[in-house]
C-alpha cells in the first residue's frame, strides 16, 4: 500500500475485522458490514478515478511494481543478456541482451531496478553511470548490423550523479546516446514503465514509437528537485508535480506518448500479467507497422518527431 | 524571399557607462580589485589569476567576430509560458530587462578573421542560460543554414540545464539539438564547441559535448550533475578541481583548454585547417 491508499487499507481492515467477528460470535452484522463495502467502494472509485501527479509518482516508483526483467521474461523468449560496454566495466543499472518476440530476433534494454535494498544497492537503483549507456550503444548499434528492431524500457530516476560518472563524462555519454540513436537504421520502440528521470530516461527513449503506461511519469527533473531549487522548499513536491506536467496524459497530449497502456485501478503492481500482455500486444503492433516503411521513411519520420516538438507553440 | 539575418548594428556596449557605475570589480577567485577599465582592456580576464570573468553574449560575440560582420538570426524569438509555470512569465520578464535580451542564446553568422562560420553564443545573465523550447530552436535553426550554406557551426556553451519551467519540453530539445548534430555530422562540416563557465546539465549531455573538436576556456564548471547535487548525493565534500575545464582536459573530454586572448586566433586556424 501505498502512503495516498491509507484511508482505503484502513477500511479494508475494518471490513475484515466485522466479518471475523460476525462469524466467531455469531453475529449478524450484514448490514453493517454492506454499508462499510458502499463506503469502499466509493473511496476506492474516487482514489483510483482523479489520481494527482504526485501520487503517480508514487505508483510509479512503487518497489512491487513490474520492473525491466518482468517485462522482459513475460515478453520474450530465449533472452541471451549480454555485458559489457568493451571500454570500462559492465554497468549492471542497465540490462540488454538479445531475445525473440514471435519468432522475431530484437535487442532488448533497459533500466534495471530491484526489488529489495540489496538487489537495489546492486543495480545502483536504476541510475546508470556513462558505461551503462555505452552498453546500450554498443548493443544499440549491434542490433543496427544485424537489421533486429530495438525495444527499451525506461525506468529511472536519472543519471547518476558521482564522481566517477562524471570523471567518465555522463554528459558525453547520455549525449552520444542521443545523437546516433537519432540515426539508427533499425525501428526503436520505447515503453516508459516507471520512472522517466530526465537525460537519464531519455537516453534511452530516442525512438520511433513512444509507449507510456497509465501511471508512469516522464520529467526533465523530480519533483523533489524542482521544487527545492524553484520554491526553494523539496516538501513543496506535490505543487511541482502539478506544475510540471509529468504524466501519460500529459505526454499523449503533448504528441510525446503514441499510446497510454492502461494500468488496473491502484496500479501496475495489482495485475502485472494484465499489464504486460498490453506492452507486449502494443509493441507487436508497432513492430508491423514499423517494418512496413522503408529506412529513409523511418529515420525521416523520427528527425521530425524531435525537430517539430513544440515549434508550433513558438512566437516567430 | 523571406530573410531571416537581420544586419545587427553592434549594440553599444557602453564600456564608460559600466566604468562609471561600478569603477572597481573584485575577481572572485583571488579577491583582489581590479581597475574595471583595465580589467575589460584585459578581456576580463583577471590579470593576477587568470580568473575569466563570465561574459555577456554580445561581449563575446565583439570579441569574437571581424568588426560589422555579424548578422543576426531570429534575434526577436522568445519564450511563452507553454505549461502555465508558476512565476515563469515573470522570470522571463525580468531576464529580458536585465539582460536586453530575448533569449538565453544569441545566433547568427559572421567572419573570424575573413572566415565564415554560424555561430551560437550562451548568455548565462539570461536565467542561468537554461535550455528551454527557443534555445533549442535557435540552436537548431542555426545548425540548418550551416548545412544549407555549408558553413562550419561553432557554440559557445554556458548553462545551468534544462529549462525546468517548461518541463518535458526542455528535455526534448537535447534529443533536437543533437539530432541536428548528427546532421552537420553526416554533411562533413566542421563542429566546434567552446566550453565556457558553467556548461552543465542538459546542455552538456547534448550540443556541447558533440563537438568535433571541443575548446573550454579555462577554469570553467563543466559537467552534467552540479557538485552541489553530488555532494547531497554522496555525501562528501568534492576534491578541488572537480569538473573544470583542466580536469576534464586530464580526463579526456575537452581536446584544449584556450585562454580568452587566444581564442579568436585559434578558431580562426582551426577553420582555416577544413
Amino acid at each position: 500500500m501505498l502512503p495516498f491508499e491509507h484511508e482505503l487499507e484502513a477500511l479494508i481492515k475494518k471490513i475484515r475485522d466485522l466479518e471475523e467477528f460476525s462469524i466467531k460470535h455469531n453475529i449478524d452484522l450484514t448490514n453493517e458490514i454492506n454499508l462499510l463495502k458502499a463506503k469502499e467502494k466509493d473511496i476506492r472509485k474516487k482514489l483510483y478515478s482523479e489520481i494527482a501527479p504526485y501520487e503517480r509518482i508514487q505508483l510509479a516508483r512503487a518497489i512491487n511494481r513490474p520492473n525491466t526483467m518482468d517485462y522482459i521474461n513475460n515478453i520474450f523468449t530465449n533472452f541471451i543478456e549480454l555485458h559489457g560496454d568493451r571500454l570500462f566495466r559492465d554497468d549492471l543499472s542497465i540490462v540488454g541482451g538479445i531475445a525473440k518476440i514471435n519468432e522475431q530476433p530484437v535487442t532488448v534494454i533497459g533500466h534495471r531496478k530491484g526489488r529489495d535494498t540489496k538487489d537495489n544497492i546492486k543495480y545502483n537503483f536504476g541510475m546508470p553511470h556513462p558505461e551503462g549507456y555505452r552498453k546500450a550503444l554498443r548493443l544499440m548499434k549491434q542490433a543496427e548490423k544485424f537489421k533486429r528492431p530495438i525495444v527499451t524500457f525506461i525506468d529511472t530516476p536519472g543519471a547518476f550523479p558521482g564522481i566517477g560518472a562524471e570523471e567518465r563524462g555522463q554528459g558525453e555519454a547520455i549525449a552520444k546516446n542521443l545523437m546516433e540513436m537519432s540515426v539508427l537504421k533499425v525501428p526503436v520502440i520505447a515503453i516508459l514503465i516507471g520512472e522517466g528521470g530526465s537525460g537519464g530516461a531519455l537516453a534511452l527513449a530516442v525512438s520511433d514509437r513512444f509507449i507510456m503506461l497509465e501511471n508512469a511519469v516522464y520529467s526533465v527533473i523530480s519533483a523533489e528537485g524542482c521544487a527545492s531549487i524553484l520554491f526553494k522548499d523539496a516538501s513543496r513536491a506535490r505543487e511541482a508535480a502539478e506544475a510540471l506536467k509529468i504524466t501519460a496524459q500529459d505526454m499523449a497530449k503533448f504528441g510525446i506518448a503514441d499510446e497510454i497502456v492502461g494500468e488496473p485501478p491502484g496500479g501496475a503492481h495489482r495485475d502485472p500479467k494484465l499489464v504486460i500482455d498490453r506492452v507486449k500486444n502494443s509493441i507487436c503492433r508497432f513492430l508491423a507497422e514499423l517494418k512496413e516503411l522503408s529506412v529513409d521513411e523511418l529515420l525521416n519520420q523520427r528527425f521530425e518527431r524531435y525537430r517539430r516538438i513544440n515549434a508550433s507553440n513558438l512566437t516567430l | 524571399m523571406f530573410n531571416p539575418f537581420k544586419r545587427t548594428q553592434y549594440v553599444e556596449l557602453n564600456i564608460t557607462d559600466q566604468i562609471q557605475d561600478r569603477p572597481l570589480e573584485k575577481c572572485p577567485r583571488c579577491k583582489e580589485i581590479l581597475l574595471k577599465k583595465e580589467l575589460i582592456q584585459n578581456l576580463k580576464v583577471c590579470p593576477k589569476c587568470n580568473y575569466h570573468f563570465r561574459l555577456g553574449a554580445w561581449e563575446r560575440i565583439q570579441m569574437l567576430v571581424d568588426e560589422n560582420s555579424f548578422q543576426e538570426l531570429n534575434g526577436d524569438l522568445f519564450s511563452t509560458n507553454i505549461l502555465d509555470f508558476p512565476s515563469y512569465q515573470e522570470k522571463l520578464n525580468e531576464a529580458q530587462i536585465k539582460t536586453g535580451l530575448n533569449e538565453a542564446v544569441i545566433t547568427g553568422k559572421g567572419l573570424i578573421m575573413g572566415k565564415m562560420a554560424m555561430i551560437c553564443v550562451m548568455d548565462s545573465n539570461f536565467m542561468m542560460a537554461s535550455m528551454g523550447t527557443v534555445v533549442g530552436e535557435k540552436i537548431c535553426q542555426a545548425a540548418e543554414i550551416a548545412l544549407a550554406e555549408r558553413l562550419p557551426l561553432i557554440a559557445f556553451t554556458a548553462s545551468g540545464g534544462a529549462r525546468m519551467q517548461e518541463g518535458i519540453f526542455s528535455l526534448m530539445q537535447m534529443a533536437k539539438t543533437s539530432a541536428l548534430i548528427k546532421k552537420i555530422d553526416e554533411a562533413g562540416l566542421l563542429y566546434i564547441t567552446v566550453l565556457t563557465d558553467p556548461t552543465t546539465g542538459g546542455v552538456t549531455a547534448s550540443f556541447a559535448s558533440l563537438g568535433d573538436i571541443i575548446i573550454a576556456e579555462p577554469g570553467a564548471l563543466i559537467g552534467f550533475a552540479g557538485p552541489r547535487v553530488i555532494e547531497q548525493t554522496i555525501g562528501q565534500k568534492l576534491p578541488d578541481g572537480f569538473q573544470r575545464s583542466e580536469f576534464l582536459l586530464e580526463k579526456g573530454f575537452v581536446d584544449l583548454i584556450v585562454p580568452r586572448n587566444k581564442l579568436k586566433e585559434t578558431i580562426a586556424e582551426l577553420l582555416a585547417m577544413h
